[in-house]
């Protein structure tokens, strides 16, 4: 119930995101069984119809796969996992660098600034 | 088939018309969030639907029924006026409806009592308002009905209390059961409804689902409603 949605913004588009963040960062491990759609829908407090249309989207892309009896499951596709991961890693980026430009920041501090935060998160 | 059907519906009271010439089939497997100004007609459709008005023009058919005695077997209605005895204590209401109605859950029941930390053997008159409205809330959802009408579900009611009963509609939620719910509350259950109905002057005014609608406008729910009725 903590996840708070832009709700100007189609909601199962955001759900979707959500899932393949968890798929990223292996909150739903590859094979895994998913949580079933009313669940998902209470933890979430969104419609199940919503949760519904957000997974089948996510079983369009591969990222997911519904097996008749037993419900539905993550990929075990390990490259298409990774190929995720390198997708919304680029995608972040390329936002992070927009904003850059939209403030003026030159390539080279934005480097700089990359490199310090990195830095600072280490210690 | 639709679970409800409803062509050229028009509703008067006196010279004020309710209703006028409504007409529109919803399916089971929704949660349809019913939207408008103080008397645009949501509490009237809801009456009618839940078959507590038979005075109106026009044709009304739930699971193929003209609304009456029968449709009130698989329709759960929470009506926005309190009907129920205020002598009673809670359990007695309870075992009450699992009386009247063959598709009550008790436990359901009970277990809902529970989550709103009322004592079941508190009488309704000992009752503030807001805990009575939870009475009636849950004894309408601890219904496994077909269709569900909810006439302001969440307006009388504290915010944790407003969780739970959002809580029992997902749970309440199957794909052979309706629910209708009207609401000037739009923030706290605009994320719960997957479509909505904009009544406007007793006529449709917009109608669609919810994420269609934020893709089509940009806006949530609650800014639309907002938009349309400044």
């Amino acid at each position: 119930m903590s996840y708070k949605f832009d709700e100007s913004q189609p909601i199962y588009l955001q759900l979707i995101e959500i899932f393949k963040t968890n798929i990223a960062n292996g909150t739903w491990q590859a094979g895994e069984k998913i949580d079933s759609v009313r669940n998902l829908a209470l933890s979430f407090a969104v419609n199940p119809n919503t949760v519904q249309r957000a997974l089948v989207e996510l079983e369009n892309i591969g990222l997911a796969y519904s097996q008749r009896t037993t419900g539905r499951f993550v990929t075990q596709n390990q490259v298409l996992i990774t190929n995720l991961k390198h997708e919304m890693a680029e995608h972040k980026t390329r936002d992070f660098v927009s904003q850059m430009q939209a403030i003026d920041i030159e390539q080279k501090e934005i480097l700089d600034l990359v490199q310090r935060c990195l830095n600072s998160e280490d210690n | 088939m639709s679970i409800i059907q409803i062509n050229n519906l028009c509703k008067n009271y006196g010279k004020l018309q309710a209703i006028n010439n409504l007409s529109i089939e919803l399916n089971s497997g929704q949660i349809v969030g019913l939207v408008g100004p103080n008397g645009s007609g949501k509490s009237s459709l809801l009456r009618i639907l839940g078959a507590f008005d038979m005075a109106y023009s026009g044709e009304v058919l739930i699971n193929g029924l003209k609304p009456g005695l029968e449709s009130r077997k698989i329709v759960s209605y929470l009506s926005d006026k309190p009907y129920i005895s205020e002598s009673l204590r809670a359990e007695q209401m309870i075992k009450l409806y699992s009386d009247f109605f063959s598709d009550f859950n008790q436990e359901k029941a009970f277990n809902m009592l529970e989550l709103f930390k009322l004592k079941p053997e508190q009488k309704l008159k000992e009752m503030s308002k807001g805990m009575g409205d939870k009475i009636q809330v849950l004894l309408t959802m601890s219904r496994d009905a077909k269709i569900y009408l909810l006439d302001e579900p969440i307006s009388g009611v504290d915010p944790a209390s407003r969780k739970i009963i959002l809580r029992s509609m997902i749970e309440g939620f199957s794909e052979d059961a309706l629910m209708i719910v009207s609401t000037h509350l739009l923030n706290d259950i605009e994320n719960i409804i997957d479509s909505v109905l904009f009544l406007d002057s007793g006529q449709i005014k917009i109608k669609g689902s919810t994420d269609d609608l934020r893709e089509q406008y940009g806006k949530s729910i609650n800014e639309l409603f907002e938009q349309i009725f400044q």
